[in-house]
């Protein structure tokens, strides 16, 4: 992808380390790509890819000891954010990135109740009184569909649902109008549902407050609806980057071919699934060469496959893809 | 009642089946003061009645808190139903006495979402799967040992696992031996509660396509709950939609996913974002939320989130009944 001033967010060669008593986990690797301004990019993978890490490491709360970025640049809205002090950083989180969790049960705290944090937030970052940062809260809450936010906003989060406490993480995230939002499986532990009204409040979000959203999940569903840019990770790697459509349309990588094809879809009839064999590898011990190579349905006989890593390369205009036999991939420059 | 004359008589034309669950009711009290008097009841499950056939699948669907998981642990008696009978071939399971339910639960086996809580992370995969072969004395030493290799083979994993902890184990693997569990006494009927929600994708498929390969082999009858319903169109033979603790509409797999007839179901099928950017559909989006099972709403639980809810639905409820005489009931008035 061509570096322009739309970006907003520009990660490059972005490589995390932790190092755990077991040995050296490298949960991100070499990982580069772009959010432009108002769009929406999704990060999907497995568990354990390196998807969360990835987003730790933009916000930079990743904890040392164990973990460590090790390399790379990540660029927001010019500033490098692994160069600037602590104090700014604090700024930078909250009123510019603001992240949302998975978990709307343990990421809000029981014992305040809900206009509290959101009010300590809106207090912490934008120097309001407690009356203005009250009102601030209640119009949040309206916002984001909570009914009744007057009353509400004096409830702990154990009277809520987990709908609602979602919301209620949607609000505070948003209460500083940031330019960057990054959800991290923001409707894995909802129903279906409530995932629909949730993902219908994002969108509707974004498109009045022009905000970028990086989107962590592991559903392709929730990419195929949601997302304008996808990057497909892998064991710590980025194996397939390209747009929503072309993704879908013609997914590169033999790691994307399967999970689509894995997916029971609904009206679709199929005696037997589709399976990717194996499973994940352990990040202690990755297999040389592509690290999809054991699994692989294409690559299991071929010696570079095996012993040679395929670094992302640009394959089409948007479409980059880490394969030594992706269509496209011109293997003679490496 | 009027609901079980009505599923009755439309499955009456087909032979046998193994389990025939009627009007199924599972309350748990709510108490309260001083001396926990009892001041409510959470109705987790309302009125449920289904039939399986013999090697059939059954998909139990529905969002967190409608009463699935309750209705198949109550079904092997992990909690007491409150009214309603279950016969299994024919035996009435809920009047056993406990002896007698041991024999029983031979033959009905479970089969857990979570691959990490359910497996005892002190045992050896070896001991997890032969320890109910021991409680029923149906192998030990040598034998018992040859018969877990086995099924460990049976399930896609090998006899050096014997002697490993669960913690050595991926997810997919651990839900693996958690089939080899279940498989050990040769059950007729596996409850099966959110296999493989807790997987990865990739993961997931795996164990759906060992669950079918294991039906085939061993003629086993599945009672599949999830909420995933692209899973459910996939495995099922027939599928029961609940909400609040009753079922709300019922019908052949074809049946169902091709024309929905409640508004519940149709709008969670709406609702599944697809892997398809080309079709993003039209999509009902239903507001509210799941009302508590201890205070349900009057009328049709369904009413207040229902885009086609009239003062009719507010005061009655609607029996699940067939609107065409075929195996096709739904529990909507506007249907």
């Amino acid at each position: 992808m061509t570096q322009t001033n739309d970006n907003l967010l520009s990660i490059k060669n972005l490589s995390t380390h932790f190092y755990t008593e077991q040995g050296l986990v490298k949960a991100v690797q070499d990982v580069s790509f772009d959010i432009p301004k108002g769009k929406t990019l999704a990060v999907v993978g497995e568990s354990g890819c390196g998807k969360s890490v990835t987003a730790l490491s933009v916000m930079r709360l990743i904890p040392w000891p164990p973990g460590k970025i090790v390399d790379g640049e990540i660029l927001f809205d010019g500033e490098s954010l692994r160069e600037v002090s602590e104090d700014r950083m604090r700024q930078i989180r909250g009123n510019d990135i603001a992240m949302i969790f998975q978990e709307p049960m343990t990421s809000l705290n029981p014992v305040f109740t809900v206009g509290n944090q959101i009010i300590e937030v809106v207090k912490l970052h934008q120097k309001k009184s407690g009356h203005e940062a009250l009102g601030i809260a209640v119009d949040m809450m309206r916002k984001v569909g909570i009914a009744d936010p007057e009353r509400r906003v004096g409830e702990y989060p154990h009277q809520m649902s987990g709908g609602m406490r979602q919301r209620v993480m949607i609000a505070m995230a948003l209460c500083c109008g940031p330019e960057l939002l990054i959800a991290d499986e923001p409707t894995t532990a909802l129903d279906v549902t409530i995932q629909a009204q949730i993902l219908e409040l994002l969108r509707t979000l974004q498109r009045q407050e022009g905000m970028s959203i990086m989107m962590i999940t592991h559903d392709l569903g929730v990419v195929a609806e949601n997302a304008d840019e996808v990057v497909v990770m892998y064991a710590s790697r980025v194996v397939e980057k390209a747009s929503a459509e072309e993704l879908f349309d013609k997914p590169l990588h033999p790691y994307t071919r399967g999970l689509l094809k894995s997916l029971p879809k609904l009206g679709e009839r199929k005696e037997r699934l589709d399976v990717i064999g194996g499973s994940v590898p352990n990040p202690l011990h990755f297999p040389d060469g592509c690290k999809f190579h054991p699994r692989c349905p294409l690559g299991c006989n071929d010696s570079r496959c095996r012993s040679q890593e395929p670094p992302l390369k640009q394959v089409a205009a948007g479409r980059s893809v880490a394969c030594w036999h992706a269509e496209g991939y011109d293997d003679k420059s490496e | 009642m009027n609901e079980d004359l009505l599923l009755y008589n439309t499955m009456k034309h087909s032979s046998e089946y193994l389990v025939d669950v009627k009007d199924l009711k599972t309350y748990f009290p709510i108490r309260s003061g001083v001396f926990s008097k009892i001041v409510g009841h959470v109705k987790a499950v309302d009125g449920v009645s289904f039939k399986i056939r013999p090697g059939q699948t059954l998909g139990l669907v529905g969002e967190s808190g409608c009463g699935k998981t309750t209705v198949g642990r109550t079904m092997i008696r992990l909690i007491p139903p409150t009214e309603g009978t279950f016969a299994f071939d024919g035996e009435d399971v809920f009047s056993q006495p406990q002896g007698r339910m041991k024999e029983l639960r031979r033959d009905i086996q479970m089969m857990f979402q979570d691959p990490y809580g359910s497996l005892n992370p002190r045992m050896t995969v070896g001991s997890i799967i032969g320890e109910s072969l021991g409680v029923h004395g149906v192998a030990r030493g040598k034998e018992r040992q040859d018969r877990v290799a086995d099924l460990l083979n049976k399930v896609g994993l090998s006899a050096q696992h014997l002697n490993r902890y669960p913690h050595e184990f991926s997810g997919g693997q651990r839900q693996r031996i958690g089939i080899a569990r279940a498989l050990a006494l040769d059950p007729k009927l596996i409850i099966c509660d959110e296999p493989v929600s807790a997987l990865d994708v990739s993961i997931q498929s795996q164990i759906v396509n060992l669950l079918q390969d294991l039906q085939e082999q061993l003629n086993l009858t599945y009672l599949f709950i999830a909420h995933d319903l692209a899973v459910v169109e996939h495995i099922s033979d027939f599928v029961a939609v609940m909400y609040l603790g009753r079922i709300v509409e019922y019908a052949d797999r074809d049946l169902l996913y091709a024309n929905p007839l409640h508004p519940y179901t149709q709008a969670l099928l709406s609702a599944i974002p697809e892997p398809d950017p080309g079709r993003r559909k039209h999509r009902i989006v239903l507001g509210g939320e799941v009302p508590s099972p201890s205070n349900p709403p009057s009328g049709c639980p369904f009413h207040p989130r229902c885009p086609l809810a009239e003062d009719c639905c507010k005061n009655e409820i609607q029996e699940l009944v067939s609107k065409d005489g075929n195996e096709h009931l739904a529990a909507c008035w506007k249907a």
